[in-house]
């Protein structure tokens, strides 16, 4: 719903004694100093001098106020640049896998029945409620060289491959391969709650009218059902992307530690490396590449809430969004 | 319903499969006897035995659960008042700004929030005194702030779906403005609440990498200890653990859904019962 640009009569009174004031200042003034200021302080060290001192950093005296060594160090020491190719390469394919299992995940609970779907799609929002940290860990016991999934893979592999081929474990653990299997794993609720939601509300009687016209079931869903479903996409592609790209959990417990990803480089210069300045110029370069795609996700969120209210019979309940429109 | 798809079937299958047997595989080898996580060697419940004996879990359990339950309500309070505050007041000083801070969270890395605040709590230890030692203290206002954004997401846009005109009415037939806020608005919003304070629980319950880096020595909450075990490997009493941890997930939210579900049916069939005998 629309809410008109004036405020209501109730808002008004609250404003009239002061109530708004108290309501807005309070949240307000909580993120100035718990959000704002260590945003502020990131920045700022970013640009601040190494120093072997407590604490390690420091401006003016005999060092410069402004001091751009960090940035430099980005575009030359191969290092970051590693770390940023390997975290965007491995976001970027986790984010098209999930695209590739979840959008047929979420084709799929579209046509099922009422009673289904409901089941199912508490069985999608389940794992996103069930500890993160424990998700990837479930992997860790699949990918190991002795567990019983490894060893079925290289079963089933030395069966179909000659015996020369054939491997005794598949190494899986502490590769980029593990890394993009466990974001899938861990983000698909992301790409198919977005996914379905749009699908959901797509007009069932457009593909009737394609079929009846002569479509063929798979040019009905590539020239009818696809193009209207690319807010989804982007939707879903942005959740998974974003927090795939500056992940740390996942990497450290089945990363290849040789090829670090960024979240790991930030945490390695702060705390082992006790380099606080260039800890906080790789964050503000890692915010600086998510900024490009959040602002084309916000881009296509607004397009989405200008639309006219088509689907104001609809109203996505709260549990939906908990799980479906929050990261 | 329309026939469905072979396809869209086995993908169905497929992608339940792909989520629930890693889960699965992890509950089943918890009652395994060996000591080697991946080896079967035979039913045993001894891993639950030595959880419970385990004062390490307990104690960190109860520091966990106690966070979470300070920073779930925090976060809610703040929360539910910035979301009122976008909702309803429509212009004020900074707005723009404002809902720039609140989105703002949700898509920042959590190392960098972890690293900003550990940097803001290290230079106010050093410059105002406080807060002096990091642990419970740091943990929870790390917590709040982080929460509180989900929350406000939540209040808010169930406030803009929510009928004004409901508020509107009640105050022309004579209600006193607090009068609509407790008996008209709060009803309303209060299924927004209570699953914001839901999700802000779990939110603090789960956090790994924000709490490792304002935590201090001695404040070990349930996740940080699971972190430090599993960075060493696989073993049995980590799946015991993390066992107990998903059924009991799994049977509150099949519950909180169930109900939440049921109050929403029961609530759109109320509307729709009003509209039609007074439309």
């Amino acid at each position: 719903m629309t809410s008109p640009s004036h405020d209501s009569r109730l808002a008004q009174w609250f404003h009239r004694r002061g109530w708004s004031d108290i309501t807005i200042a309070i949240p307000y003034g909580w993120l100035l100093l718990f959000f704002l200021v260590p945003f502020v302080i990131v920045v700022a060290m970013s640009v601040a001098t190494r120093t072997p001192t407590a604490p390690p950093f420091g401006f003016g005296g005999e060092h410069p106020w402004v001091n751009l060594t960090g940035y430099q160090r980005l575009f030359t020491d191969d290092l970051y640049i590693r770390a940023f190719l390997t975290s965007l390469t491995n976001a970027a394919a986790a984010t098209v896998f999930c695209l590739l299992i979840g959008y047929p995940m979420a084709l799929g609970l579209t046509r099922v029945s009422k009673g289904w779907r409901n089941i199912l799609l508490m069985l999608v929002i389940l794992p996103f409620w069930t500890s993160f940290l424990l998700r990837v860990y479930a992997w860790m016991g699949l990918m190991g060289s002795s567990s019983w999934f490894n060893k079925m893979l290289t079963g089933a592999w030395n069966g179909l491959v000659p015996v020369d081929w054939a491997v005794k474990s598949i190494p899986m653990m502490h590769t980029n391969f593990a890394v993009v299997l466990v974001m899938v794993y861990t983000y698909l609720p992301f790409m198919i709650l977005p996914l379905f939601a749009n699908l959901e509300r797509l007009d069932p009687t457009l593909d009737e009218a394609a079929m009846d016209l002569g479509t063929r079931p798979f040019g009905v869903f590539w020239d009818v059902t696809l193009p209207q479903s690319i807010p989804g996409i982007i939707a879903g592609g942005m959740l998974v992307f974003i927090p795939a790209a500056g992940e740390l959990v996942i990497p450290s417990l089945v990363g290849d530690a040789g090829s670090p990803m960024i979240g790991r480089v930030i945490q390695d210069e702060f705390s082992s490396a006790r380099d606080w300045p260039m800890a906080s110029t790789v964050a503000v370069a890692l915010l600086i590449l998510m900024v490009g795609p959040t602002m084309i996700y916000s881009h296509f969120q607004g397009r989405a809430e200008a639309r006219p209210k088509q689907d104001e019979g609809q109203r996505v309940t709260d549990s939906d969004l908990v799980t479906g429109a929050t990261p | 319903m329309k026939r469905s798809p072979v396809f869209l079937i086995s993908v169905l299958c497929f992608g339940f499969a792909f989520f629930y047997i890693p889960i699965l595989s992890m509950i089943f080898f918890s009652f395994n006897e060996s000591r080697l996580a991946t080896v079967w060697g035979g039913f045993s419940t001894k891993w639950y035995v030595a959880l419970w004996k385990n004062k390490q879990v307990m104690t960190a359990l109860i520091l966990s659960v106690q966070i979470a339950l300070l920073s779930a309500t925090f976060a809610t309070i703040l929360g539910t008042m910035a979301g009122v505050a976008l909702a309803r007041f429509r212009k004020f000083r900074g707005r723009t700004f404002f809902s720039g801070m609140v989105n703002a969270p949700l898509i920042m890395p959590e190392v960098i929030t972890g690293i900003s605040m550990l940097m803001l709590f290290i230079l106010m230890a050093e410059t105002v005194g406080w807060p002096g030692a990091r642990g419970f203290t740091t943990i929870t206002l790390a917590h709040i702030t982080f929460a509180m954004v989900y929350v406000t997401t939540i209040v808010h846009s169930r406030m803009l779906s929510a009928d004004r005109s409901i508020e509107e009415a009640a105050m022309d037939l004579g209600s006193r403005p607090w009068q609509v806020m407790r008996d008209v608005t709060l009803p309303v919003i209060s299924p927004a609440i209570l699953s914001g304070w839901l999700l802000a629980f779990t939110i603090s319950l789960d956090d790994v990498v924000i709490s490792s880096f304002v935590t201090g020595p001695g404040y070990t909450t349930l996740p940080l200890l699971i972190w430090s075990k599993v960075k060493l490997g696989v073993t049995p009493d980590i799946n015991a653990l993390a066992t107990i941890i998903v059924v009991t997930v799994a049977v509150v939210v099949a519950i909180a859904g169930t109900v939440m579900a049921r109050a929403e049916r029961r609530r759109a069939a109320e509307e729709r019962l009003a509209y039609r005998d007074n439309g």
